[in-house]
This record gives C-alpha cells, sequence and structure tokens, in this order.
C-alpha cells in the first residue's frame, strides 16, 4: 500500500472527526481554545499510535474471540501513561483536559483502528496509518479550538487580538456544536473539490 | 434536599450530553427515532447505575486499600466491558423480551464514555455509596431526556427542506447547539 496515501488520508478523506464522525465527546468537550484541542489531539495521537504498534504486533497471537478485550487493555495501559506523564510534567493542561484524557479509553478512533487497520496490517503500515490519523485528529480538534477561541475569547494561541470578551457562547456549550456542524460543512465541500 | 440537588443539576443544568459532551456518539448515531433512543435510554440507564456501584465498590475497598490508584482507567474500563456483557448474558436467560428490546444497544454501550466517565466523575467528586448511585441514576435520566428530545427533532428534520450540504450529521450538530442553548436556560437554578 502507498504509505504516502496511508499517511494523508487521515487529514481529510477520512478524516476521524469531520468524515468518520468519531471521538466526537473530547472533540466538542475540550476545544475551548486551540492549545487544548492541540495537546488532546496529541495524546491521543501517541496513544493511537503505540496501540497501533502493539496490536499489530501482537495480532498472531490473540485468540479471536477475546481480541475486542485485549485491544482495550493495551489501549488503557497506554491512556494511562499518558495521563501520569501529563500529570507530572504538564499539570495546568493535565487540569484543563481533565476527565477526558482517561476517556481516551472510549475514544472510537482509537480502538477502530487497532480494530479495523492494525490488526490487519504490518507494523510499518500500522505505524504510519496510526501517526496519520492521530494527526488528522489533532487538525481537527486545533481547528476547532481555533474557530472557537477566535470567536469565543478573541484571541489564537491566547493572543489576544480585540479588547474584552469576544462572542462567549461559542467557549460554552452550545457554541461547540454550533461551530463543528458548521466545520464539518465547509470541509466537506473543500474536501470533495479538491479530488 | 441533597439527592434532590444532585438530581437536579445531572439533569437539567450539568446535563451530560448537553454540556459535558460525554456519550455524544449515541447522542449522534442513534437518535433517528423515538422509540429506538428511548431502548437505548433504557439500556445506559442499566448499564450505568449497576456500573457506578461496582466502580464504587471497586474503588474504596480494592484499588484505595492497596494504594493503586494509577490502575483506576484500566480497571473501571475491563470492569464496564465485563459488566455490559454479563448484563447481556443475564439478560437474555433471564427476561428475553427485555433482552429483545435493549439487546442491539448493549455492545455499544461498552464505547459510550458516558459510563465510563459517570463511574471517574462520582470517584473524583468524593460521593458516598448512596450519592454515587443516585449521580448515576440522575445523570441517566439526564441522558434519556436529551436523547429522546432530540429524537423528537429529527423526526421532524427529515420532512425539512435542509440545504444539500446540512443534510445528516452536520444539521445534527446545529440542532444540538440550539438545544444546549435551551439547556443553558437552567443555568444557575442549584
Amino acid at each position: 500500500m502507498n504509505q504516502i496515501k496511508n499517511f494523508t488520508k487521515g487529514f481529510i478523506k477520512e478524516n476521524p472527526v469531520f468524515a468518520l464522525f468519531l471521538g466526537l465527546c473530547p472533540t466538542l468537550g475540550v476545544t475551548t481554545s486551540a492549545i487544548n484541542g492541540i495537546a488532546m489531539g496529541l495524546a491521543t495521537t501517541f496513544v493511537l499510535l503505540m496501540s497501533n504498534i502493539v496490536v499489530s504486533l501482537i495480532k498472531n497471537f490473540i485468540p479471536d474471540k477475546v481480541r475486542i478485550p485485549s485491544f482495550i487493555v493495551i489501549i488503557a495501559s497506554f491512556v494511562t501513561i499518558v495521563q501520569l506523564t501529563m500529570q507530572a510534567y504538564v499539570p495546568s493542561l493535565f487540569d484543563a483536559l481533565g476527565l477526558f484524557i482517561p476517556l481516551i479509553v472510549v475514544n472510537c478512533v482509537v480502538l477502530g483502528r487497532a480494530e479495523a487497520f492494525a490488526s490487519k496490517n504490518s507494523l510499518w503500515s500500522s505505524a504510519v496509518d496510526g501517526t496519520g490519523m492521530g494527526l488528522g485528529f489533532t487538525f481537527a480538534l486545533g481547528l476547532l479550538g481555533a474557530v472557537r477561541e477566535i470567536l469565543g475569547s478573541g484571541s489564537i494561541f491566547n493572543y489576544k487580538f480585540i479588547e474584552g470578551d469576544g462572542m462567549l457562547i461559542f467557549i460554552l456549550s452550545p457554541g461547540a456544536f454550533l461551530a463543528l456542524g458548521y466545520l464539518i460543512v465547509i470541509v466537506n465541500k473543500l474536501g470533495k473539490k479538491g479530488s | 434536599m441533597e439527592y434532590i440537588i444532585i438530581i437536579i443539576a445531572a439533569i437539567f443544568v450539568n446535563n451530560i450530553v448537553l454540556s459535558k459532551f460525554l456519550g455524544i456518539c449515541p447522542f449522534i448515531g442513534v437518535s433517528g427515532k423515538v422509540e429506538t433512543s428511548l431502548g437505548m435510554a433504557g439500556a445506559v440507564m442499566f448499564v450505568m447505575t449497576i456500573a457506578t456501584l461496582v466502580t464504587y465498590l471497586i474503588q474504596t475497598y480494592v484499588l484505595d486499600a492497596l494504594g493503586i490508584g494509577f490502575m483506576q482507567t484500566i480497571t473501571f474500563i475491563l470492569v464496564i466491558a465485563s459488566l455490559v456483557q454479563l448484563v447481556e448474558i443475564i439478560l437474555k436467560k433471564v427476561s428475553p423480551s427485555l433482552y429483545a428490546a435493549l439487546g442491539i444497544f448493549l455492545p455499544l454501550i461498552t464505547t459510550n464514555c458516558a459510563v465510563l466517565g459517570v463511574a471517574i466523575l462520582a470517584v473524583q467528586q468524593d460521593m458516598n455509596l448512596m450519592q454515587s448511585v443516585v449521580f448515576a441514576i440522575a445523570n441517566s435520566i439526564g441522558f434519556g431526556l436529551a436523547l429522546v428530545l432530540f429524537a423528537g427533532l429529527r423526526e421532524h428534520m427529515d420532512l425539512a427542506d435542509i440545504p444539500k450540504s446540512f443534510r445528516g450529521v452536520p444539521i445534527a450538530f446545529v440542532v444540538a447547539g440550539l438545544l444546549a442553548m435551551a439547556f443553558m436556560g437552567f443555568a444557575g437554578i442549584v
């Protein structure tokens, strides 16, 4: 399989958020600012990459019947690693992302890739797929975070370019749904033109 | 009184779907019809209450007692996954009619982040056993309420003339945003 295609498919064509609608809970929950979105995306990318690697390495040893529980244990171990590392080195980010860090375990993107791709493909392909999908997810979260931060607090990456508050609704929960709905339309429209 | 506050806060003020963003996948995925969303809400209520009860006991008597709190994520998800299996097997044997009604929704619940989320939240907020159970029940009612309301809206949306690019998921998000805005009206009552 063409590795470059394998890598780039996660960005627009098979983007977990915009095209497949997976992993929506963290997508909506943490994207109050661009930084939070990107941090969450990178944490997920790490888990996705590592679990894809391990799953593809041991795919021949796992009996088919206990496949899903085994994947969940592998994923949960890496999530715990991320959780403890973030708590130790970036406590402020850990607090901002809060509940959604342990919830990477139930992020359908991670389990979905383990089941649909890593359990059938070679180590190298799985690693590329994990990284591509993870970065696609990061891209989606960063984009949504940036839109909400610009509209909601009038700043980008904590750099403030207007006086006072923005449209607060975009930082609050309704804004998350609205911004994502419109972003999906825009991205799908652009994606169709491109291909 | 304390329980009433927990219940009102979980159902309306901090609605699990519309304000905490947990369980979005079934919210968007299974909410096409009012009937199916009632089935899903029932299954979630069942699993969430039992899961929170069991994870509370495990947290208190195993993880805290042994000082291995870092195993929380991995233990909880395994407990929930096996619990879902167990519930499925028992239900099949004891009440085939209920199993037929909830059947297809049960496996989906393992990856419903609302269940794990509520279990972790109950532990994080230092609730006692009774509070945790009430919290879980109230949250599952909140989940059901959001799901059923949204399904009702979506049934009407099928008949509406929606721009082509917005059909399907995007319009669902826009409507969910409006619903969340309505729920913001409850902010501050507790």
